[in-house]
């Protein structure tokens, strides 16, 4: 072992990271949104970019989220890739035709013809008291509509193979970091947000899933932020003799389906746990996947833990009420073995 | 002033464009009739012609080549054809046949054409934004190609118009954004839309230049957007030229137009661009009876072959319908 390969990131630099050796492989690929220059971004995903490659390739926006979401678009038609960035997602309203009207659809409505390689980054999330416009996911409004591909990182390491396969992609591809997997310095510190990180460029395959923690007594199957919290709770379940399996999905678009079921066959048990909004989304659709793929491997109905259908609150004891955590993953899983 | 050469080009870019509309027209309600059926016929769904509007994009597009980008709206064939979209698979794309741009998954609101860097929009305005994302290509990729975004007087009230001047402006992008003022929002006047009477002084809040061409005179437009174009070409950044053009037909093909009054419907036959263009290349020898009537027939035989192709070309497989989600 070299010192380098224990070598330790922040999701958050690790992203900047991919993105930094990508613009030196690439030379059509750029950054731009709000303040991700001479900030680095409000979550640090572009931190020290700029001082790297000079405004030109590092452009701060004005606050036109249909205008340079939508001139990424067109800059990615024309043979560029830009990596832009919207802030936070709940702010996507703004924007919402120029991402499922435009970057969504036009490589579809050329008959192949024309590509859009554009990487759309954006801050999701709550659990910090900012509110219901600043706290939400969203991811599963974006995968209801076709055109994008769509991945949530939760560490480090999948953070830069991710992006880099992103940024290679040539579709849009929705790249949505949480904030409580970043790494901040002011956010409550998450232990879980730093992690080993190869220094050389490397890819990780968007559509595949992960084993973040083998197990054969139930499947967790979760993403982002959630999956800590899964792997907190697998813990506790541990000590007590159940031996919980926890997938990381992330990519919500393609959905690894076939990682989830053969999981399932192996525990016959699945809990389902998200911090998006709980009806008409990622829970129903992992769950249906597992009902027509292995539903006879099933030993209990299957269970799912999201967060209910109310926008977010602000103060601390509702919106905690209301995030799925280490206790009720745990004892939900705890219900379905028990 | 455009050469002869140049002007008997226009003539002969407008004259196609009439005939291709007025065919495909007739082709959109072949099935639909007499009860009006959109669904039915060669043609389905929304048919959204430009007949009156060719003076703007003839005299605008003989000033590009084809890796100069061109954006357009639901309204785009005129736009399409004067930048040099292939006309058979332009037609066979609005037929539906696999044949056509996108093998048929755009129809007439949505060609796209990587040979002539054209798109378009059905969105209203939004068609602006990638505009200036590909002047913003260009100049990241050291060409001196620009991009050109039409749009309707009714766009000019989206955010989206406002949102793509300012970033135009502020980054000085080769963008040239041209404004057709066929003065109907569907339904809607300018004047009851639209607070101020031309858009080409919304130009001076985004430091660009704005020109107004009230007259729909290919001439005038030609010489408006030399200028821009130029302008553009050479890093000068973004300008606005608005232009007072006329919709001789309907929004949509079946629209009533129980908004429009005889006489503005009987003023706009008198004052047809196409023909008052024509009869002024003949009065003045730049034309001859003899050219103009070889340019009607070129345009015929052109048309007839595209609506051929598009007839004969046959459809997708159904199943190809789930083909092209992701590249």
């Amino acid at each position: 072992m070299t010192a380098e390969t224990k070598r330790l990131l922040t999701t958050s630099k690790a992203i900047s990271e991919a993105i930094a050796q990508e613009m030196e492989r690439d030379a059509s690929v750029f950054a731009m949104g709000e303040d991700i220059g001479t900030y680095g971004g409000i979550f640090g995903a572009t931190e020290g970019l700029l001082a790297k490659f000079g405004p030109e390739r590092v452009m701060d926006t004005p606050i036109s989220e249909t205008g340079f979401i939508g001139a990424a678009t067109g800059a990615a038609i024309a043979g560029m890739r830009p990596i832009v960035e919207l802030m936070f997602v709940d702010f996507f309203g703004v924007a919402m035709d120029q991402i499922y009207n435009h970057m969504a659809k036009i490589h579809y409505e050329s008959g192949g013809n024309v590509k859009v390689p554009v990487v759309l980054t954006t801050a999701i999330g709550g659990g910090y008291s900012d509110g219901a416009q600043h706290s939400q996911t969203l991811y599963g409004l974006f995968a209801h509509l076709p055109g994008m591909k769509i991945v949530v990182p939760s560490t480090p390491y999948d953070a830069k193979g991710l992006m880099i396969s992103a940024i290679r992609d040539d579709n849009p591809v929705l790249y949505m970091f949480h904030k409580g997997v970043m790494g901040l310095g002011w956010m409550t510190p998450n232990p879980r947000a730093t992690g080993h990180v190869p220094e050389e460029p490397y890819t990780i395959p968007i559509g595949k899933a992960d084993v973040k923690r083998p197990g054969k007594d139930v499947t967790i199957v979760t993403l982002s932020l959630m999956v800590h919290r899964a792997l907190d709770a697998a813990e506790d379940l541990a000590r007590e003799g159940i031996d919980a399996e926890v997938i990381d999905l992330r990519s919500v678009i393609p959905l690894d389906r076939e990682a989830i079921i053969e999981s399932v066959k192996k525990t016959h048990r699945l809990l389902v746990v998200d911090e998006d909004y709980r009806s008409f989304g990622l829970t129903g659709e992992v769950i249906t996947s597992v009902i027509e793929g292995a539903f006879d491997h099933l030993d209990v109905p299957p269970a799912r833990l999201a967060y209910p259908d109310v926008p977010i609150p602000y103060s601390r004891p509702l919106e905690q009420f209301c995030l799925p955590n280490r206790e009720t993953i745990a004892a939900a899983a705890r219900q379905l073995v028990g | 002033m455009p050469s002869n050469d140049t002007l008997r080009a226009m003539h002969r870019q407008m004259v196609r464009i009439r005939l291709f509309e007025e065919t495909i027209q007739q082709s959109y309600f072949e099935g639909k009739l007499p009860a009006f059926d959109i669904a039915a016929g060669p043609v389905p769904g929304e048919m959204h012609l430009a007949a009156g509007q060719e003076p703007v994009a003839a005299g605008v597009c003989a000033h590009l080549r084809p890796s100069d980008t061109v954006t357009a709206t639901h309204r785009p064939h005129h736009v399409a054809l004067a930048h040099g979209m292939d006309m058979r698979r332009m037609a066979a794309e609005i037929f539906g046949k696999d044949t056509g741009l996108g093998h048929g998954k755009g129809g007439h609101m949505h060609l796209f054409d990587p040979a002539t860097n054209f798109g378009c929009s059905g969105i209203i305005a939004e068609g602006m934004p990638g505009a200036v994302g590909a002047a913003l290509a260009a100049r990241k990729q050291g060409r001196d190609d620009i991009a050109v975004s039409f749009f309707g007087e009714g766009a000019a009230n989206q955010g989206a118009f406002h949102e793509s001047l300012n970033l135009a402006a502020v980054w000085k992008l080769g963008v040239v954004f041209v404004c057709e003022d066929n003065d109907w929002a569907i339904s809607v006047p300018k004047a009851k839309s639209t607070a101020i009477a031309s858009n080409a002084d919304r130009a001076a809040a985004y430091g660009m230049p704005g020109v107004l061409i009230p007259d729909n005179d290919p001439v005038a437009v030609y010489e408006a957007a030399g200028e821009a174009v130029a302008r553009a070409r050479r890093g000068g950044g973004p300008s606005l030229i608005e232009v007072k053009t006329q919709r001789l037909l309907g929004h949509f093909e079946g629209d009533p137009q129980l908004y429009r009054t005889a006489e503005e419907m009987e003023r706009l036959k008198a004052t047809d661009a196409l023909h008052i263009f024509e009869r002024r290349l003949v009065d003045t020898g730049v034309l001859s009876e003899a050219d103009a009537a070889e340019a009607w027939a070129a345009a015929r035989a052109e048309v007839d072959d595209a609506i051929g192709f598009a007839r004969t070309s046959p459809y997708p497989q159904p199943s190809d319908a789930l083909l092209h989600v992701f590249a």
